[in-house]
């Protein structure tokens, strides 16, 4: 059997059994990435709209320095939440470091610049085409930026899904600053690269489905949403 | 004598190289229904963002007049109008709170709103879901509700059936007949002949003429907008 069936049937013998491994590590790469991307959400919703419309010197440095954070490669970010929070670094005494307070860090710092780019864009264009009636009724400019992201909700949340398949798919910046301990910090990426060194090809391939399917499942009840609200025109997937 | 509500002194508006106004003199008075005319691109639009104050003149001034010791309500419909992806009933409430009318005001407000445009049964509907009249008279609806001393209207059916421009028509008269003052861009000069009482004729950012709109669809008027009226405007 090749390697990619054994992958397939261990993944559904995983799923199928209900093994307590596997779902501490899947409820821990959610509740990680969930909570990472609320954080990011509060951060990056806010930045994004406030980027659409304030106007300053330096504006466009900003706008360039956030787009190119796009980029940012995850084991920076680990690499640099863990010198803030070592022992000696100047969050150390905390003392999150190995902890998932510290994933949660990390992969917020990870998703505020994409959710605060895509954020922007969707303003502007929200703007394009209402900005001048919300002006006209009374709306001020974060207001108005406000407004678009409430009547953009569905653009807004193929954001946040985005950012959260960035985090929970990363795995430089958990394993840095998480350190993948059994029952502590491991998430479903720490495990697959885990398995791979070890040389599991077909658990880790089969922990791989997994994670897709986790993702696949949130996407796909997210796109019925617009549906429940009427709008066909509107779904996401 | 009429009072003024807004005025214009030299007012001139610049898009980068493209002068969209050119020192314009106009005075809008209580009670007017002023029809704006003129090709494409001869500054109609601009000029009703700068009366409604979406946009500040490059130099020359825009003065807003006080109407009874308070600055005259505006409000503003578009030629395609901007509804949020909410309930009707939703739109028009944050249309009340963006103005800062009182939240007890609100339902009596929507309900009244609703009634006047034939709209009663759609309040739980998705605003971007209805008709295209539908949503033009709901904008219109929205505008009205905040009852506003100027209502400027940006060819306001253009993109309507004749049914919805025949509706939406009757409205923009009804309003007018409160003592509402109407601005309005529109192509149309048959409704100019219906709903205006002043005309403005405009060209390439300059006016042309300013009449009352018997004198301006009956007496001799000036070459360049005697051959718009005529439909041989050369191109520019």
């Amino acid at each position: 059997m090749s390697a990619f069936t054994d992958s397939i049937t261990l993944a559904a013998q995983l799923i199928a059994q209900g093994d307590a491994v596997l779902m501490r590590i899947v409820g821990l790469s959610l509740r990680v990435s969930f909570s990472a991307c609320l954080v990011g959400a509060i951060a990056g919703l806010w930045l994004g709209a406030w980027l659409a419309v304030a106007r300053f010197p330096g504006h466009r440095l900003l706008v360039w320095g956030v787009n190119t954070l796009l980029a940012l490669p995850s084991v920076v970010v680990g690499l640099l939440v863990y010198l803030l929070l070592s022992r000696s670094g100047p969050l150390g005494a905390w003392g999150i470091l190995f902890t998932p307070t510290a994933m949660v860090v990390a992969q917020s710092i990870l998703v505020v610049p994409l959710i605060a780019a895509l954020t922007r864009r969707v303003v502007l264009d929200g703007l394009r085409e209402g900005g001048d009636q919300l002006r006209s009724m009374g709306a001020g400019e974060l207001t108005a930026a406000g407004l678009v992201l409430l009547h953009e909700r569905f653009a807004v949340l193929t954001v946040l899904l985005t950012a959260f398949c960035r985090a929970i798919a990363e795995v430089g910046a958990v394993m840095v600053v998480g350190g993948n301990i059994d029952g502590m910090t491991r998430v479903m990426t720490t495990a697959i690269a885990l398995e791979t060194s070890k040389g599991d090809l077909p658990l880790a391939l089969a922990l791989g489905i997994v994670l897709l399917g986790v993702v696949g499942i949130i996407n796909g009840a997210i796109g019925l949403l617009p549906a429940r609200e009427g709008l066909e025109s509107e779904r996401l997937i | 004598m009429t009072t003024a509500l807004i005025s214009l002194a030299a007012a001139t508006v610049r898009f980068g190289a493209v002068q969209a106004l050119r020192e314009f003199d106009l005075e809008l008075r209580r009670g007017d229904r002023l029809a704006l005319i003129g090709a494409n691109g001869c500054g109609k639009t601009t000029l009703l963002r700068l009366l409604h104050g979406l946009l500040a003149p490059g130099s020359g001034e825009r003065r807003l007049h006080d109407v009874q010791g308070r600055r005259p309500v505006q409000a503003m419909l578009f030629q395609r109008p901007f509804l949020l992806h909410l309930s009707v009933n939703l739109n028009l409430r944050l249309a009340l709170w963006l103005a800062g009318v009182p939240r007890g005001e609100h339902a009596a407000r929507i309900a009244d709103a609703l009634h006047r445009v034939g709209l009663e049964a759609m309040g739980d509907r998705n605003a971007r879901a209805l008709s295209g009249g539908q949503q033009q008279r709901l904008a219109l609806a929205r505008a009205w509700m905040l009852r506003p001393d100027i209502l400027f209207l940006d060819e306001p059916t253009a993109s309507l059936d004749p049914g919805s421009k025949r509706e939406v028509e009757a409205l923009i008269d009804e309003f007018a007949r409160t003592g509402m003052t109407i601005v309005m861009s529109t192509h149309n000069l048959g409704q100019v002949k219906r709903l205006a009482s002043r005309v403005a004729y405009l060209e390439a950012g300059r006016l042309v003429v300013d009449w009352p709109v018997d004198r301006f669809f009956n007496d001799t008027l000036p070459p360049e907008a005697a051959l718009f009226l005529k439909g041989e405007l050369p191109w520019h």
